[in-house]
């Protein structure tokens, strides 16, 4: 609302108005009745008094707030005043006079002030009584020319004293209506509105004007003039308290005026003043709330029933469409049953409704269950309408579980969300994202760990591109199983809980990630180009895997090839052939080949042995082999990337090994040309692409296998050096072809990997979960 | 993403009945109409057994050229009944039961209200806010 500055003597004219149009004391005040009668009486054209009511924001909100009210009679006094009605002109138009309001039907004042006067003393429910003299800004002001009032005056000078009386009846006598229990704690609530019982009773003849037009948008929001108001009532109860002692002083205009003004002051200070939580509950409130439980239900830690607590708050008389809003936010479990805490905050929002306050969408903070003694619901004032409330959780009452009504609707959904991600089976869908990632992520730590970042990483993309065609999970396993020799089979088993956790992390960032991480999102499609058949490998490895993660979340993918152990062992550029030569082997492991796992540990020493062999040679041909490491770790995936797990294990093995074997002589030799060529039938089995590799890791074992056939003195023989740098030159290079082709390879399924990410994107329906 | 939501009660009076604004809202109103047939056709088929055996998610009632609705009942008979876009294929079944099983947690939260008294239209705003995150996004 604009900044609206008020004369004093206009604050108080305005507040008595209000209060006067107040017959509810719900601090707003509806278009109907009052306020209608009180703008006819302005004696304003219709379409003069609904551009009032738009200015001052009563129909956006939907009622008239103390400020909108305030504003509405500033508007009324410069539309009066022949000012145009704009919403810059309540303050700039200085020295307006006073609205007037005139009354338009003596029969309406006459039995007000009767029924008023009556009802001084007996101040039942507002809603019929109110009929306040129509004179009383004149009394109050003397400004205000009322021809009707004038002859008012004398029922005036009683008048101030029964709105003054009145309010000091209605909350403590908690005679018949709830409503007066409800507004005694807030007994300055109720008392302060009614300081001032508007003068102009009298205007007050019809209410429906076209202003009945403003009624048309009403929507419940909660504004915050209304609520700093609130936080005034809550904190001017010793003023009002003042008020109510007047009864005897009637002729004492003055005492209620200078009440009305310090009231009027405390107003002003509160909507000037910062934003105060206006649903905090003061300790007053708190107090008559609880009282008011206990004859409900004498137990603070027991419930109230639904019916009970439906009679109790039906007694407000505020619509059952409200009461239901109201318990929608109150009962904060969802379980038709009110604790203490709920049904305060289900008292305070009916109070708070009933002077004038909109109901909020959601429970303000600080009207949320709390587990927090009287003394301290005062002091959880937060921001209002803070409906992220993070001590719930701690508070629930001893005799209530503590669940906010989300988890418990998201429980259900998580729990079963999970189970179609389980049926649906993700797992080796995420495989293939998880796979790249794993491999990018491999790559960034290895490419940090090693000092040879290129051919490790170039080998592990291979082999993960590879997998991802590949999906032989079994490897995974088996590599697990590969503990002879193996001092990392611990480490092996860390690792891919390690990885999958990179890959989780990793995967966060992908597209594919938020189908895996969050539970309710059903499963992405699985990926038609990698279903592989081995989805039983895949199943046997998740099964394995499941303990370590929850079900729907992202499964370690089963050959993720970290490389914790190659850092641990700093293996120089040497053994990389070594263990290139160790992967080809190792990715060629079908899963029937298990029991082949001994051979691992041969053919690594092999490799070791023709990595020692190479090593024993010149330095050139120690050079060769960095080239040849990314060759024959291309051709590593080349053959089948299932594993990269244990290609890496293989790796360490043999990184560990190669040292130790390099005074090894031919005696691996001859084993593993054998479990080479088994693993290349094996590897025939596998896709047409990976045939190719086959045969040239067949070349390359060939190759290899002739290698041990080197007679080992290598100064001794100068032309089996140069064969053998011959032959190490034509496995060069048919490692780098093998490379090139599988870098290929890895870039058509990486882009094949977006596009179905993007397809994935494309395809997820708005979260409506 | 529903482009219309109803909940149905017992008697075949609807509860609740909302759709995507759009210049043909009675179209959909004769489609949850005459899908209830589908649904008691459904219902009477199953529940020869205990009703508890009875799948509460009742799946595709039938398709029509642009749309598709889906049912489901509660054990109270309680039907709710949605309506869906044809063109929207990305909507798997699972998501439909995910829907659908976010409008039976939010019925029993009105049901819970005291104030609500069961067979009144449901004037929640709490459900109502549920089923706007659910319905198609009208720009």
């Amino acid at each position: 609302m604009e900044g609206l500055t008020l004369s004093d003597a206009e604050q108080k004219y305005y507040s008595d108005l209000f209060s006067y149009c107040d017959i509810e004391s719900t601090k707003k005040v509806s278009a109907n009745g009052r306020v209608l009668e009180l703008f006819r009486a302005a004696q304003l054209p219709n379409d003069v008094v609904l551009q009032i009511m738009q200015l001052c924001g009563a129909k956006r909100l939907g009622y008239f707030g103390r400020s909108q009210f305030y504003i509405a009679l500033k508007l009324v006094a410069v539309a009066q005043s022949g000012f145009p009605l704009r919403v810059e002109s309540i303050n700039t138009v200085k020295d307006l006079p006073l609205p007037r309001f005139v009354a338009s039907k003596n029969e309406q004042e006459s039995r007000h002030a009767a029924s008023y006067s009556s009802d001084s003393e007996n101040q039942g429910s507002y809603s019929g009584v109110i009929p306040p003299p129509p004179g009383r800004g004149q009394v109050k002001k003397g400004s205000i020319s009322h021809d009707t009032v004038q002859p008012r005056t004398s029922a005036d000078q009683q008048e101030p004293a029964s709105p003054v009386v009145s309010p000091q009846q209605s909350p403590p006598a908690s005679p018949h209506t709830w409503r007066k229990h409800s507004r005694h704690p807030s007994g300055g609530n109720s008392e302060r509105p009614l300081a001032g019982p508007g003068p102009f009773w009298a205007p007050f003849g019809e209410a429906q004007s076209g202003s009945s037009a403003g009624d048309a948008v009403w929507s419940g929001h909660s504004p915050p003039p209304p609520q700093e108001n609130w936080v005034s009532f809550a904190d001017t109860p010793p003023t009002s308290t003042l008020l109510t002692m007047h009864p005897a002083s009637v002729q004492d205009q003055t005492t209620v005026r200078t009440v009305a003004s310090a009231t009027t002051a405390n107003e002003i200070r509160r909507q000037s003043s910062s934003y105060d939580d206006p649903w905090k509950i003061t300790d007053e409130q708190r107090q008559y709330y609880v009282n008011q439980f206990k004859t409900i239900q004498p137990d603070l830690n027991g419930f109230i029933p639904g019916s009970a607590a439906k009679e109790f708050f039906t007694k407000s008389k505020l619509p059952i469409l409200e009461l239901s809003h109201i318990w929608e936010l109150s009962d904060f479990d969802k379980d038709g049953a009110l604790t203490l805490d709920e049904f305060c905050a289900a008292f305070h929002l009916v109070v708070a409704r009933k002077n004038g306050y909109d109901l909020p969408e959601k429970l303000p903070e600080s009207l949320m269950p709390k587990l927090i003694d009287l003394e301290d619901s005062a002091d959880v004032g937060d921001q209002p309408g803070e409906v992220g409330y993070s001590g719930s959780p701690a508070e629930a009452p001893p005799s209530k579980s503590p669940s906010m009504p989300s988890l418990n609707q998201t429980w259900p959904e998580l729990n079963q969300s999970s189970e179609d991600t389980a049926i649906v089976h993700p797992v080796p869908i995420r495989m293939t994202p998880s796979k790249i990632h794993m491999q990018e992520m491999e790559l960034k730590r290895t490419g940090s760990d090693h000092a040879n970042p290129t051919s490790p990483l170039l080998v592990k993309t291979s082999d993960l591109s590879e997998e991802n065609k590949i999906n032989s999970s079994v490897k995974f396993a088996s590599g697990n199983t590969v503990a002879d020799g193996y001092s990392s089979s611990d480490s092996f088993t860390s690792d891919p809980e390690q990885i999958g956790n990179n890959v989780t992390r990793q995967r966060s960032h992908s597209g594919t990630s938020p189908d895996n991480t969050a539970p309710p999102p059903p499963p992405p499609r699985p990926q038609p180009s990698h279903s592989r058949s081995s989805s039983l490998d895949m199943n046997r490895t998740f099964s394995v895997t499941t303990g370590q993660q929850q079900a729907g979340v992202v499964a370690q993918p089963p050959a993720v090839p970290p490389r914790p152990q190659p850092s641990q062992a700093p293996g120089p550029v040497v053994h990389r052939p070594v263990d290139a030569d160790g992967l080809i082997t190792h990715t060629s492991t079908s899963p029937q080949q298990i029991p082949e796992q001994p051979n691992f540990a041969d053919f690594s020493q092999f490799e070791v042995f023709a990595a020692s062999n190479v090593n024993e040679e010149q330095d050139d041909e120690a050079e060769k082999h960095p080239e040849v490491l990314p060759v024959e770790k291309a051709s590593d995936p080349a053959s089948s990337l299932r594993v990269a797990k244990t290609d890496s294990k293989m790796e360490e093995k043999t990184a560990a090994s190669a040292p130790a074997n390099v005074s090894k002589g031919t005696t691996p030799l001859a084993p593993p040309p054998k479990p080479v060529r088994r693993r290349l039938k094996s590897e025939d089995e596998l896709r047409p692409e990976v045939d190719e590799h086959t045969q040239k890791t067949g070349v390359l074992a060939a190759v290899l296998a002739s290698q041990p056939s080197i007679p080992r003195s290598v100064g001794k023989d100068k032309k089996a050096i140069q064969a053998s740098i011959r032959r190490n030159k034509e496995t060069n290079t048919v490692l780098a072809r093998l490379n090139s082709e599988l870098q290929q390879q890895l870039k058509d399924v990486l882009e094949e990997r977006i596009s179905l990410e993007v397809q994935l994107e494309q395809l997820r329906p708005f979260s409506h979960l | 993403m529903a482009v219309c939501v109803a909940v149905i009660a017992k008697e075949n009076y609807p509860l609740y009945i909302r759709s995507v604004p759009t210049e043909s809202e009675l179209k959909f109103h004769y489609m949850v109409h005459t899908s209830l047939d589908v649904v008691d056709e459904k219902i009477s088929a199953m529940g020869k057994a205990l009703v508890d055996q009875r799948e509460l998610y009742l799946g595709l009632l039938y398709p029509t050229e642009d749309y598709k609705v889906y049912g489901y009942v509660t054990n109270s008979k309680v039907k709710f009944v949605m309506v869906v876009d044809s063109s929207n294929t990305a909507l798997r079944d699972n998501e439909i039961r995910s829907m659908f099983r976010k409008l039976h947690n939010s019925y029993t939260d009105v049901m819970c209200n005291p104030f609500y008294n069961p067979g009144d239209r449901i004037q929640s705003r709490a459900f109502d806010s549920m089923v706007t995150s659910m319905m198609v996004q009208v720009c």
